[in-house]
């Protein structure tokens, strides 16, 4: 085997030459088929299923934490957790939490039903997130009454896809 | 859908009255049918659908799961430990498979 | 899925180009360098990760690369071939006999008179030892053995031997590092040498090494491994891709154990 002899000092690279890379990803990255169906849900389809869903009611602020990371180091497992202000009481719990992602090419994501055994209102999971775009929580109480929080998730996508 | 394993866990001993965290995870590619293989063609969906979990037959708590849903699902909730049982985890595949898991909860 | 989540696309190319910020900070957790290192401290690609993804590391239960471990216990367990041994038969106890096994690997084989990496050493134990047919690369049996094993070593500093026969195969591995491939005309240096610390895109380059592998990844939605990486890497270049197993791939294998000797095996780690 030819003996090479390579120095270990550091090998510059010009940010010229990074942007190049980062460059053709994005053009890579245009190129990719977008997932069949509509490409992406909007508000309004959120806005229209809740309002099927929960009857009309017209959805109040407050009483909803929605725990995201303020950006996602990949759209493949984003950590979501929701928690709700709620006795948990037989006579007054929460009756269900769903999430929606505004901009996945469908926008349920979860749906969580407690029960008044379920001691607080609060469940986490890990959901997918075709780039940035808002996710939407909707609680429903035992009353009828429902409830709603938004926060917006930055989706980065990896320079180096690998 | 073969190889599917289930991951529970919960305290093995609870005061009554505490509020126990649960949390559970099992092995799934959750195909979103959002994707296309290599001929372009979509790819069906296959994911679990449906989660649920029961303390002595009771459901404590349950989730619908759509496309969005992370590969190998990940779960965590709460129950109110009153008295001592089994809980019982059940997760329904798109396939028809449904997969269980049971976990004991002494209540002192 | 290694095409999971194209729908992602679109929305990160609006994304893009955002990058090239500094935001490496010089506090990370480092360990220091092995003799003749081009690096100053090593710091594992957990340090680059968010804390979110950081966290799903840290927990061994909601880390989903145990449903591996699982996996590869229970392989290690199931006798398989005609002469029907299970690992254990030779081996008993994994966490004893294999402690520390998974962090000195690639090593030389007398038999080959090359090195071979840990992914191939359990596949000569099924040829030869169990008369079973080898493990295909990135099977979930294969994958499962190898992050059991490799688990076994959590904690145990990267301690791969250099010298003596490995030393043409350390060379080779060395100039694969350093050569530039592919349209972008980019070597390994030029991302994880040069630029470690710094956004391409909105990814944060790490150092490169390889002591978490095989590793879940957040975009495989699964796990891993290096060779698996290696292609990806080169790929993104747009350079050839090696074979899984390849003696283009041994040799940086080889080489990056080195680049990373005393970070702590993580396996499994937990990556974006």
């Amino acid at each position: 085997m030819a003996q090479v002899r390579l120095t270990t000092r550091t090998v510059p690279v010009t940010r010229r030459e990074i942007l190049r890379f980062a460059g053709i990803g994005l053009i890579a990255a245009a190129a990719v088929p977008l997932a069949p169906g509509r490409a992406s849900a909007t508000a309004d389809d959120v806005s229209a299923i809740v309002a099927e869903r929960f009857g009309g009611a017209e959805p109040k602020e407050g009483r909803i934490d929605l725990v995201l990371p303020e950006i996602a180091e990949n759209g493949n497992t984003v950590p979501v957790s929701v928690r709700i202000d709620s006795p948990m009481t037989t006579n007054d719990y929460v009756k269900s939490v769903s999430i929606f992602a505004e901009g996945n090419p469908l926008p349920e994501v979860a749906t969580f039903r407690f029960t008044p055994r379920s001691g607080v209102a609060e469940a986490s999971t890990r959901m997918r997130l075709a780039g940035t775009q808002n996710v939407v929580a909707v609680a429903q109480m035992s009353d009828g009454s429902v409830y709603m929080a938004k926060k917006e998730v930055k989706v980065t996508i990896g320079g180096c896809g690998g | 859908m073969a190889g599917v394993r289930p991951r529970v866990r919960v305290p093995k001993e609870a005061a009554k009255g505490e509020v126990v965290e649960i949390k559970t995870l099992i092995s799934h590619q959750m195909e979103s049918g959002q994707r296309r293989d290599s001929k372009g063609e979509i790819i069906p969906r296959q994911i679990i659908n449906t989660f649920t979990c029961t303390f002595n037959g009771d459901e404590v708590f349950s989730a619908d799961w759509h496309g969005a849903i992370s590969a190998n699902p990940y779960m965590q909730f709460f129950m109110t430990a009153e008295e001592s049982g089994t809980f019982e985890f059940t997760w329904k595949d798109d396939d028809g498979s449904v997969y269980t898991e049971t976990a004991e909860l002494t209540v002192n | 899925m290694n095409k999971a989540l194209t729908i992602g696309g679109m929305a990160a190319a609006a994304f893009v180009i955002t990058g090239w910020s500094v935001g490496f900070s010089q506090d990370r957790p480092s360990v220091p360098p092995p003799e003749g290192s081009p690096l100053g401290e090593l710091i594992s690609g957990y340090e680059f990760r968010t804390p979110e993804t950081q966290a799903l590391q840290d927990d061994d239960f909601i880390n989903p690369g145990f449903l591996w471990v699982e996996n590869g216990e229970e392989l290690w367990e199931t006798a398989d071939g005609a002469a029907g041994k299970s690992c254990e038969s030779c081996h008993g106890d994994a966490e004893d006999s294999m402690n520390g096994v998974g962090a000195r690997y690639p090593v030389y084989s007398e038999a080959t008179g090359k090195p071979i990496n840990l992914e191939q050493r359990i596949n000569l134990c099924r040829t030869e030892n169990m008369q079973a047919e080898p493990w295909r690369w990135e099977s979930p049996e294969l994958l499962g053995m190898m992050t059991f094993v490799r688990y076994q070593s959590r904690g145990v500093p990267v301690a791969v031997e250099i010298d003596g026969p490995m030393q043409p195969f350390f060379e080779a591995g060395r100039e694969f590092y350093y050569q530039r491939r592919g349209q972008l005309d980019m070597s390994c240096a030029s991302c994880h040498e040069a630029n470690y610390g710094m956004s391409l895109r909105a990814d944060m380059l790490s150092q490169g090494h390889s002591n978490g592998f095989p590793t879940y990844r957040l975009k495989w939605q699964g796990v891993g491994s290096l060779h698996r990486r290696f292609r990806g890497c080169n790929q993104q270049v747009r350079a050839d891709r090696f074979g899984y197993g390849s003696d283009e791939y041994i040799n940086l294998e080889l080489y990056l154990a080195w680049r990373g000797m005393g970070l702590p095996v993580e396996t499994p780690a937990v990556r974006q």
